[in-house]
């Protein structure tokens, strides 16, 4: 099993998911904040969907990924409040457009099974560099965005009283959003991407104490889920998406050890 | 002296007028209290000071860089939410300030596992302590009982430290307690 690890071909994505996993997650915090947290699974299917019609188009699978997810921000952004109901309908067309599309050709019947599948080993050098560039511009922006990402649910009207546009944090947040979900469903695949968006957030979001805790809790949960997975599903020989969703619905039981429900006194 | 904020004529609500006409103006170091009945408009005055609920008639004119802060009359909060008071109160600013002792023990507390009263009193704290030039409290002795409003009376007296406040209240006593000048609020 050792030996399968330390194999050169799986260095890179490892690597690539090593990075990916803590920024799903933290992402996931911010969808969270928001009650977006189903706009995940949808941007999710819709990037799979994506990745897979760019292959019947023959154009990078990234791209597609990207494209897509953009689309449903853009809708997003049209609709003054996008509820639940919404997202459940783009998540049903990313599924039916993913397995029509798939049908068109085997290659995109080999890249939407993967992407069902969720098979990181399929990862190469352009997963890698995205993930960099997403984290140095995570970096970059969080300080920033997380103050007004945070001021925006708790204080709504504090734009508009101060005669400040929330537009540019908004956009700004839909864009990360976009292009971690773009990048996550084509390494991870689409189900596996959802739980490392959902899954380290919704445990994190019971256990911590204070937002910072919050955001260090939810990265170091999906990273030792990651790592965990991914020796898991080397050792057995099995699909890595379907391993780190089971893995992280196993540590999702955390939540019920802790504290009772936090009851209001 | 220049108003901070000068309300003419004003007509609000939101499909349609709720409130007013109503005129006032406010200036630098008062507390104005707003008293109505329920269902006078005395929240959707407030929001149209603040761009949330739709100006029908009349002029509304803020000194120019005026900054706001506005405890709602019932302040966001999530059935679950890690957030810390300690979190609430540097969000807005007032972490640079002293917190007063009935408010800096409940800074460590999640948000969630505060009750109604604490909440409240975190939450006016963080507006109250805020660098905000003109603080807008509705119905802030919401969830508090008689020893908790005596203490928010002493939180508005200590914590203001000369700025502007608009108090919207259905309590004439609280109102006649805080306030320096009253406008009244009709439909």
């Amino acid at each position: 099993m050792l030996e399968l690890l330390l194999d050169p071909l799986f260095h890179l994505p490892f690597v690539t998911g090593l990075l990916l996993a803590p920024v799903a997650a933290m992402v996931g915090v911010y969808l969270r904040l928001r009650d977006e947290w189903l706009a995940a699974l949808a941007y999710a299917q819709l990037a799979g969907a994506g990745g897979v019609v760019a292959v019947a188009l023959h154009a990078p699978v990234i791209l597609g990924a990207v494209v897509a997810a953009g689309g449903l921000a853009v809708i997003k952004g049209l609709l003054t409040r996008p509820g639940n109901d919404h997202y459940v309908i783009f998540i049903l067309v990313g599924w039916g457009v993913a397995l029509v599309a798939s049908a068109f050709s085997a290659h995109g019947d080999m890249v939407g099974k993967s992407l069902m599948d969720g098979q990181l080993y399929f990862t190469g050098r352009p997963h890698l560099m995205a993930a960099v560039a997403l984290i140095v511009a995570g970096v970059l922006c969080l300080p920033w965005l997380s103050g007004c990402l945070l001021m925006s649910r708790f204080y709504p009207d504090h734009f508009s009283a101060n005669g400040l546009s929330a537009r540019p944090h908004q956009i700004t947040f839909d864009l990360l959003v976009v292009a971690t979900v773009a990048i996550t469903t084509t390494s991870f695949g689409v189900m596996a991407a959802f739980a490392l968006l959902f899954v380290p957030a919704w445990i994190a979001w019971r256990l911590a104490r204070g937002w910072v805790w919050v955001l260090w809790l939810a990265a170091g949960i999906a990273v030792a889920a990651y790592l965990l997975s991914f020796v898991l599903a080397a050792a057995l020989d099995q699909p890595f998406g379907p391993v780190l969703v089971l893995v992280l619905a196993a540590i999702s039981l955390l939540r019920w050890l802790s504290m009772p429900v936090p009851g209001r006194r | 002296m220049q108003p901070l904020l000068v309300c003419g004529g004003l007509i609000a609500g939101y499909d349609r007028p709720v409130v007013g006409p109503v005129s006032f103006d406010l200036y630098a170091g008062e507390v104005v209290g707003l008293l109505g009945s329920n269902g006078a408009g005395k929240s959707t005055l407030l929001k149209a000071l603040t761009g949330q609920a739709r100006i029908f008639d009349g002029c509304l004119t803020r000194a120019p860089g005026l900054r706001m802060a506005h405890h709602r009359q019932q302040p966001v909060r999530p059935r679950e939410c890690p957030l810390t008071g300690d979190d609430l109160v540097r969000l807005t600013g007032a972490g640079r300030r002293t917190p007063p002792d009935d408010v800096a023990r409940l800074l460590d507390c999640r948000m969630d596992q505060l009750s109604g009263g604490q909440f409240q009193i975190v939450q006016i704290w963080a507006c109250l302590g805020s660098p905000a030039d003109l603080i807008l409290l509705d119905e802030p002795t919401n969830n508090l009982d008689p020893e908790a409003t005596a203490g928010l009376i002493r939180l508005i007296r200590e914590g203001l430290g000369g700025r502007t406040l608009l108090v919207v209240s259905h309590e004439a006593d609280f109102i006649q307690t805080v306030c320096s000048r009253v406008v009244p609020v009709s439909p």
